[in-house]
């Protein structure tokens, strides 16, 4: 409730404004002029592959270090640390007390956001009942499985209520269930009013969840928008199989298309499917299938960022 | 055989080179300095102290005469034998009232008194806090006997006292040495710790999650004051535990010692400020340091030379024992790390409070300004938070 009218008051604005971050490490430019906005209840993928600058450009938002140029804006306040008890925060390598226990260690982390400790704890029992680890409450972090552990932190992450969620490779190390479940989580937190920002190496995630995207590589953003604005980049892939090899059709095929088995595979004419249609089969080129898809993330991707950036991410070891 | 010595060289290799490789091991090198620094400070400080201490003397009340005959007798034992062992005299012209003066002369702090002989040449009497058999009574009986020109003994007539000022300056000396060995000791245990606090966060990767939600020198200021909760919850247990063994052993308890200048408890409350003022002053700077560790064996390689700096201070404060108002007591004072330690012996031998107040005020200011300089540090070299800068930049900055 008080969320919904947190984020009623704040609707008009972006939850996150940045612009030209540039952060540097000794002689190593880790991120170059970072400019993006994250409009208020998006959920908002960052994209790029390992090193490209994802994890520096979150903890440059969240006030954790400060940029070395550049200015932020994060729920309206310039200095991140400000609204901290309105952010939510999953670190890439995630760590807890192991000696804390389980309703301790999320309670900890909701008074660390400004919740009396009384009322974390009791938010703690609930959250932890609601996704099954009730009887896990009462014990210690270090005899908990990962996957449980990794649990506890994202409750830790929500228990405030944060109007801005911040996830750095929130599925790195879940197996394919529990990714199932922080999609879930993801989606039910955005349904809430929270504005929602994960990096990923997996486009698939992003695929899925993200309204909005930014794609990062080398430290620079190589696109910022919706994710069907970057789609639109390209233009439909036809994929076609004919029975004749040769004859009149084939000049309706466009000179840059590639052959995959008896496949050929060549981006829809900017003249549409209709005058494809009938020059194939007016040629008599025998049409056994054809199918017209629409480009997904990845292909996307591989334009904005380039083959090699895609590749990089493809070679990262799949969570 | 042959596989396990190459696991072991395999092993030995990594540690080898993490230990000799970190930044924290050229502080191991210049560990031996250390004791080096520390036995010429102290050899320093040890002579400093000695001269430095009002040597007690035996108020001599005399005619002019009869004390130089005594004087010249005294300086002939002082050739024979060391003259740091001999009695030291002063005279003092008889006044009407000798029971008077007598008892103001021995509670007389400049010089103290050890003991007070009237009734000179004929009838000698040596009045004090010394037994008839004792040192002094014994080489006041010869020097008497070499000033008569006899070989036998004189009749000294021998009154016991409870006390003189110079036993009870010996005394506040003694308690002000113990107060601050003792706070040296307590802190001593507690740096290692301090040092390894943040190893735990840094190790778990929790850094983030705090740093994301709290300023960083929040988490400086909790640790620190969590660890001083601790321990001042255990120095009040040993006080008291201290308390009752003392209770139980001697008749009288704690009032049957030699109370401190101040007066026991604000002595007591004393201890407990300067403890909590050395702890978070020390502390902040071990945080500090400790900070810039992110393993158990960087914090066991910075603990020998942190171990040895805290010995040097230890013995710069020391130098305050028996002279709280000398030059050097007052730099030992000024200087925020020295401070508690010379501070609390002072409360041991001086009575007034005033200096106290001062020197709280600017020992809390130099632990608020160590925790700023040591919470950015940490955002600068463990958050890498901001440029960094090599020193040869920051001059020309």
């Amino acid at each position: 409730m008080l969320r919904q009218a947190q984020h009623e008051r704040f609707q008009d604005s972006d939850a996150v404004e940045a612009t030209d971050l540039v952060k540097d490490f000794g002689a190593t430019r880790a991120v170059d002029g970072v400019s993006l906005t994250v409009p208020t209840g998006s959920i908002y993928g960052l994209l790029g592959p390992n090193g490209a600058g994802k994890t520096t450009t979150l903890r440059m938002l969240l006030g954790i270090i400060d940029p070395s140029s550049g200015t932020r804006r994060v729920l309206g306040r310039e200095r991140p640390l400000e609204a901290a008890q309105e952010i939510g925060y999953l670190p890439e390598e995630r760590g807890l007390y192991p000696a804390m226990h389980a309703r301790e260690a999320i309670a900890f982390m909701g008074a660390l956001r400004g919740l009396t400790l009384r009322e974390a704890r009791r938010r703690a029992d609930v959250l932890l009942k609601d996704h099954g680890l009730g009887e896990w409450a009462r014990k210690p972090i270090r005899s908990l499985s990962k996957g449980m552990a990794q649990t506890v932190q994202l409750l830790g992450t929500i228990i405030h209520r944060p109007r801005l969620l911040v996830l750095d490779e929130p599925f790195s190390g879940l197996d394919a269930l529990n990714q199932g479940k922080l999609e879930q989580l993801i989606r039910n937190e955005a349904a809430n009013g929270a504005t929602i920002i994960f990096s990923t190496h997996v486009i698939a995630h992003a695929e899925r969840l993200c309204e909005r995207v930014a794609i990062i590589a080398k430290g620079k953003v190589a696109f910022d928008g919706r994710v069907d604005e970057a789609r639109a980049r390209l233009r439909p892939i036809v994929r076609l199989q004919t029975r004749e090899h040769d004859g009149p059709w084939r000049s309706a095929i466009p000179a840059t298309s590639r052959t995959e088995g008896n496949t050929f595979v060549f981006e829809l004419p900017e003249s549409g499917p209709e005058p494809l249609l009938r020059a194939l089969i007016d040629g008599g080129a025998g049409i056994e299938a054809l199918a017209i898809e629409r480009p997904g993330l990845h292909d996307a991707f591989v334009a904005i960022a380039g083959e090699k950036t895609a590749a990089a991410m493809a070679e990262e070891k799949p969570q | 055989m042959r596989k396990l010595l190459r696991g072991a060289f395999v092993i030995g290799r990594r540690d080898f080179a993490a230990t000799v490789l970190s930044k924290t091991f050229l502080f191991f090198l210049l560990g031996p300095l250390f004791p080096l620094l520390f036995g010429a400070a102290f050899g320093g400080i040890g002579a400093s102290v000695a001269n430095s201490r009002e040597k007690p003397v035996v108020a001599v009340v005399a005619s002019q005469a009869d004390f130089d005959r005594l004087n010249v007798s005294r300086d002939r034992f002082a050739d024979a034998i060391d003259d740091q062992h001999v009695l030291r005299f002063m005279r003092f012209e008889p006044a009407g009232d000798a029971n008077a003066q007598e008892t103001a002369l021995l509670a007389s702090r400049s010089p103290p008194v050890e003991a007070v002989v009237t009734g000179l040449p004929d009838k000698p009497h040596l009045a004090g806090p010394v037994a008839p058999d004792g040192s002094t009574a014994r080489q006041l009986r010869l020097i008497l006997a070499d000033a008569a020109g006899t070989y036998a003994s004189p009749h000294l007539v021998v009154s016991h006292t409870d006390t003189s000022s110079a036993a009870e300056s010996k005394d506040q000396a003694t308690t002000g040495q113990v107060a601050q060995t003792a706070l040296f000791f307590l802190t001593l245990l507690l740096s290692t710790m301090l040092l390894s606090q943040l190893v735990e966060e840094k190790s778990n990767k929790i850094i983030e999650v705090v740093a994301a939600a709290v300023p960083i020198e929040s988490l400086f200021v909790g640790k620190l004051f969590a660890m001083l909760a601790a321990s001042v919850l255990g120095l009040i247990v040993w006080t008291a535990a201290g308390a009752g063994v003392i209770a139980s052993l001697k008749a009288g308890g704690l009032a049957a010692l030699s109370s401190p200048a101040v007066g026991w408890p604000s002595f007591l409350a004393l201890i407990v400020i300067y403890f909590a003022m050395n702890y978070l002053l020390l502390g902040a700077l071990f945080l500090t340091i400790g900070a810039q560790a992110s393993t158990v064996r960087e914090v066991q390689t910075l603990s020998m030379p942190v171990t040895f700096g805290q010995v040097l201070i230890f013995g710069f404060a020391a130098t305050a024992i028996g002279s709280p108002n000398s030059g050097l007591a007052f730099a030992a004072a000024a200087f925020p790390l020295s401070s508690p330690l010379t501070m609390v012996a002072r409360a041991a031998e001086d009575a007034s409070l005033w200096p106290h107040v001062v020197a709280i005020g600017w020992q809390a200011l130099w632990v608020a300004l160590i925790l700023r300089v040591g919470a950015g540090l940490f955002r600068k070299t463990v958050l890498k938070s901001g440029p960094r800068r090599t020193w040869w930049r920051l001059r020309r900055a």
